[in-house]
């Protein structure tokens, strides 16, 4: 078969709307990028590697991927769980609740981290709590994953909730009727169902925590080796005036980033082709 | 087994959908709840299913009370108008459903639920499907893997909630002759919600007519055919030609002194009440000259002849109310009509009710 490249469409405008798209697209992410890579390239390849495997960068990449991943997982359940209530039970404030949802998302994140550290600081209102415990949160990397955690909420309930509000309940009442108890119908009607929604939010999630600095930096002490996100370490080097230090460390989070997405979105596929034969 | 539904009634909020339900299903009846949407035949089945509570009332099932008892508990086969088939799960898996989630104590081994998923999907035809996936079957074929699905967990009770309406007429109607064969092997008590007359009609030992969450009336097909009990029945059960004796004046049919072959039943039997005279219009005899005083005369308007009998749209002349008459091809070439002539009908068969004046 030939390849087609234009479908006929009763909408006209291929030509243009992918010109468009691609102008678009070329300006606003693929110059910069490239620009990224032009400056780093300034560099000689020990020069970057020296910059790139430096202990304080690796530290910083564990710390930044390790506190995202985990804050992602972690609102991977709490926001299905909050996505499943908002959805299923109606109660007072019920629509309160549904718009502060949106709040870590909509607050500017210098906000967040002042407000963060005040609450987990030994003398505020969590943290004097904690303390007596042994759990030290601000300026630990516990808090950096306590910001991360914070701003990634919105992405998985925005998305779980939508694919919930079309989940058909007949589905639950079928499984109920054959025998299924109620864990047995969550787990083998319910997840199956939710889960590629749930993969998405857990992504968007996890690709916001990872280029998150406003909010992590007051609450994260930013402690070389400690407690010092990537971000910062770049915002570090280009207050040294270090314009191709700080490419080279953006490189690494660009390209592991982008590796990330695509597994990510190879598995959302593979998951969505395994249980979603609409 | 059997059902026994009493004094069932179920409010959604300050709607009243069943309004004291009385019914009784003998084991190895098929049943229709026949009604128009809203009439409360899909809650009474809920109901029965544990799907919902009755407000008041109570469930017996096979002599014991189960109003209380837990859906999983009250082995019932229930299959949804929109199939509610799990779009993950392939045929076979769906099938096995029942099975698999049955406590490890009791669920057959893993070769005897593939065994009895073959079986299945033998009985419902469609062996050759079972690595497909819900997605990639006709309406039918889904509808047939619901019931094999419900059926796998041995129901003792067989529920079908509007099984085929989503279903294309041709489809339907072969599933519908399917069922009514499958019942025949099974012996499994059902019930059938529909709204279709016709898959009542043909489907059912005995069908329940509900109307406003009252049950109207209780027989055999050709009983509730033959013999509506009350108006509502009999204009729900197929098309009817209504005359209002007080309200028309003079020579309207219902005014015609009583045929000696007019069947005609007085439902209450109450003072100042206005008659209602039915007629199917299949009952209505044309002629094209006056033979009979009582006649009443209307003009053609419409003639259609498409399909195996003639369909005739009269106006009648002295009230303009629209006739409907239903001719046999052979009687519709005597007559060769036209559409604007005149002609003269009358009722072969009719019906009278009284009722309250409101």
């Amino acid at each position: 078969m030939r390849f087609v490249l234009k479908q006929p469409s009763v909408l006209p405008g291929f030509g243009l709307t992918l010109g468009c798209a691609l102008f678009y697209f070329s300006l606003i992410v693929l110059i910069p990028l490239s620009g990224l890579f032009m400056k780093t390239s300034t560099l000689s390849w020990e020069q970057f590697w020296d910059i790139v495997v430096n202990p304080r960068a690796i530290a910083s990449y564990q710390l930044t991927f390790g506190a995202s991943l985990v804050g992602a997982l972690i609102n991977g359940i709490f926001g299905a769980v909050i996505a499943w209530v908002l959805v299923r039970y109606r109660f007072p404030g019920r629509s309160l609740v549904d718009a502060l949802v949106d709040l870590p998302f909509a607050l500017p994140t210098a906000v967040a981290g002042i407000t963060l550290t005040a609450i987990y600081a030994s003398n505020g209102w969590i943290g004097r709590y904690l303390e007596p415990l042994g759990i030290k949160v601000a300026f630990t990397p516990l808090g950096v994953l306590v910001a991360l955690t914070f701003i990634g909420l919105p992405f998985v309930v925005r998305t779980v909730q939508p694919v919930l509000q079309d989940l058909d309940q007949e589905v639950e009442e079928a499984a109920t009727t054959l025998g299924a108890n109620r864990w047995q119908t969550f787990r083998t009607v319910i997840v199956p169902e939710l889960w590629p929604a749930l993969l998405t939010g857990m992504a968007m999630a996890f690709a916001r925590a990872v280029g998150e600095y406003g909010s992590v930096i007051f609450i994260a002490g930013n402690m070389p080796l400690k407690s010092e996100i990537t971000p910062l370490l770049i915002m570090t080097k280009l207050e040294q005036y270090d314009y191709s230090g700080a490419t080279a460390l953006g490189i690494v989070m660009l390209v592991a980033s982008f590796v990330l997405a695509l597994a990510i979105n190879l598995l959302q596929w593979w998951s969505s082709a395994r249980h979603m034969h609409q | 087994m059997s059902i026994q539904v009493e004094h069932v009634t179920k409010r959604f909020g300050t709607f009243t959908v069943l309004d004291d339900v009385t019914l009784r299903v003998e084991a190895g009846e098929l049943v229709a709840l026949l009604g128009p949407s809203g009439c409360g035949k899909t809650t009474l089945l809920r109901i029965l299913a544990g799907l919902e509570r009755p407000d008041q009332g109570r469930i017996f099932l096979h002599g014991a009370e189960v109003t209380d008892q837990r859906i999983t508990e009250r082995r019932v086969g229930f299959v949804f108008q929109h199939y509610a088939l799990f779009r993950h799960m392939t045929v076979a898996e769906n099938v096995a459903f029942g099975l698999t989630v049955q406590p490890r104590a009791q669920r057959p081994s893993a070769t005897r639920i593939q065994e009895k998923v073959r079986e299945l999907l033998t009985l419902v035809q469609l062996q050759a499907m079972a690595d497909r996936y819900p997605s990639q079957l006709s309406g039918g074929q889904r509808q047939r893997v619901a019931l094999a699905r419900a059926l796998a967990v041995e129901p003792k009770l067989l529920l079908l909630d509007e099984p085929f309406g989503a279903l294309d007429a041709k489809v339907r109607k072969e599933l519908r002759r399917w069922l009514r064969r499958l019942h025949d092997e099974l012996h499994i008590t059902g019930i059938l919600v529909t709204h279709d007359q016709e898959e009542a009609l043909e489907a059912a030992d005995r069908v329940v007519v509900m109307h406003q969450g009252h049950v109207e009336q209780i027989g055999t097909p050709d009983d509730v055919y033959e013999h509506p009990a009350s108006p509502f029945v009999y204009q729900f059960l197929g098309d009817v030609n209504v005359f209002h004796g007080r309200t028309v004046q003079e020579r309207t049919l219902a005014d015609i002194p009583p045929l000696p072959e007019v069947d005609s039943v007085v439902s209450a039997d109450v003072m100042d009440e206005h008659e209602v005279t039915f007629v199917r219009p299949h009952d209505l005899e044309v002629n094209r000259s006056r033979t009979n005083p009582s006649q009443l005369e209307a003009t053609v308007r419409y003639v259609l002849t498409a399909g195996s009998r003639v369909r005739l749209e009269l106006t009648a002349e002295d009230s303009g109310q629209t006739i409907e008459v239903e001719l046999t091809k052979e009687r519709y070439r005597e007559l060769n009509l036209r559409e604007g002539e005149v002609v003269f009908v009358h009722p072969r068969h009719r019906q009278v009710f009284k009722i309250p004046q409101s």
